[in-house]
């Protein structure tokens, strides 16, 4: 994950360099194109190690339910994320020579809302993908359009802190994040019993 | 009299249909066994053996129809009903990158094993794979993987078990093993429902037979009244499964076959 948004952000120098004019208004983007297409490659190994070995009936016959499973792989899945998210922005720092210290707490607050809602959407659809013959193409195709809010909310409320905006400003964006996050999750605790039986 | 029957047996299935789309592998079937009862479910390839397993220990939601083991509906009670089952399937449940030990660890974890460390040494001990215990699942023979999925199967105690094809890959030592295993089980009052191909294996360890033909299960019986050496054919019979003998001259004699709309047909 950590090399392939390394890779990303190196594409995205090479594409757009830094001396370009309007380059403060494609941070956001590019962070988050980085973020996402990296995070993608860590919810495909979500359900991988189950899905590869067949130890998800193993798994699903101790006595826990669904619910926490769904827990325990959201949580893992976003702790990767995050960590790749955090090397992502070391490396933005050093090679776009930009500073996110003065904005660090909002940032984070944003990326992490963001990271996970990816992660609630993405751990629905990885393991709904994970018996499916094409599950990675399955995966991206699911996971992509539902995240569109996700990303938009995620992309206008960094690209705001980043211009110093209030947070009263963000303040609505953030809102969309936390009642997506909150209406996924619910939609998991209520299907994940079902999509892990079928 | 549901009550009463709510009572006396452990396992209940009633009126259990599933259905795959348009195929159907389980139709209307019934299936009560008391504590302490060993069955031997017998049936052809696609019978519905392993579907009737996975129904009654919950990983699938039957179409219609209840199960209730212990007096815990598998639709609604599955994490109480998951401490006292035992699953031993084709596919053994094991992480192939983890050692034997971490595979025991693991699964003694998620069923909050209490004395572990011990209890994983002697199931080690038990299925015989001392001299493996730190080695990875990835390295181990087909044999040695179903021994250590039988360890991962019982590290809870289960008082019932659900032995799908368990001998599947054992070598002759692992199989005699694995049956002394099931017999001191048994002998424990532990409730045994068993698939398997090999009829002798069955009747040898079970106080009850059943088989099972394209989802409706045609004949249950105590072993007691079976006169072994007749189930064979009585088994052929009800299932039409055809021996080998039967088949192989068929076969090798396809020069007298014709084919007609894709269907091969062979002379009688």
């Amino acid at each position: 994950m950590c090399l392939f948004s390394f890779l990303v952000l190196i594409i995205f120098s090479f594409a757009f360099g830094t001396g370009l004019k309007s380059f403060k208004g494609i941070i956001p983007g590019i962070l988050w194109v980085a973020f996402i297409f990296s995070g993608l490659l860590g919810l495909s190994r979500s359900f991988g190690v189950e899905r590869d070995k067949g130890t998800l009936p193993g798994l699903l016959l101790c006595p826990v339910s669904p619910w926490e499973i769904f827990l325990a792989k959201m949580i893992g899945t976003l702790i990767f994320t995050v960590i790749m998210e955090i090397f992502t922005l070391l490396v933005f720092t050093i090679l776009y020579n930009q500073n996110f210290l003065p904005f660090l707490l909002p940032l984070g607050l944003v990326i992490f809302l963001g990271t996970l809602g990816f992660s609630i959407i993405g751990t629905i659809f990885s393991a709904m993908s994970s018996t499916t013959r094409t599950r990675d193409v399955m995966l991206s195709i699911l996971v992509f359009p539902i995240s569109v809010p996700v990303i938009i909310a995620a992309v206008k409320a960094t690209g705001l802190i980043l211009d110093g905006t209030s947070i009263q400003t963000v303040f609505s964006w953030l809102k969309i994040l936390v009642a997506f996050d909150f209406v996924f999750l619910l939609l998991a605790y209520l299907t994940f019993g079902f999509i892990m039986e079928e | 009299m549901v009550e009463l029957q709510k009572q006396e047996y452990i396992i209940e299935a009633r009126g259990l249909v599933k259905k795959f789309g348009f195929k159907t592998a389980l139709r209307k079937v019934d299936l009560f066994l008391k504590k302490g009862d060993c069955l031997a479910l017998f049936g052809p390839n696609g019978a519905g053996k392993t579907t009737l397993i996975q129904t009654l220990c919950s990983l699938m939601r039957p179409t219609s129809g209840e199960v209730v083991i212990a007096g815990f509906d598998t639709r609604y009670d599955r994490e109480a009903l998951h401490k006292i089952i035992g699953v031993i399937a084709h596919d053994t449940f094991l992480y192939n990158n983890l050692t034997a030990s971490e595979n025991l660890n693991f699964y003694g974890r998620m069923y909050h094993v209490t004395r572990l460390n011990e209890k994983i040494k002697e199931l080690i001990n038990l299925v015989g794979l001392n001299a493996y215990i730190n080695d990875q699942v990835q390295t181990f023979s087909r044999g040695m993987q179903q021994r250590l999925s039988v360890a991962r199967a019982i590290i809870h105690d289960p008082a019932i078990l659900f032995l799908d094809e368990p001998y599947t890959g054992l070598d002759q030592q692992g199989i005699e093993d694995l049956k002394q295993l099931l017999m001191k089980f048994r002998n424990q009052g532990k409730t045994i429902i068993l698939t398997s191909h090999n009829l002798s294996r069955g009747l040898e360890l079970c106080n009850q037979a059943a088989i099972l033909n394209a989802g409706v299960l045609i004949y249950q019986e105590d072993i007691a009244n079976i006169k072994k050496d007749d189930f064979k054919q009585l088994y052929l019979k009800l299932t039409g499964e055809k021996t080998w003998p039967v088949q192989a001259p068929l076969r090798a004699s396809s020069k007298n076959s014709r084919r007609s709309c894709g269907k091969i047909s062979y002379p009688n």
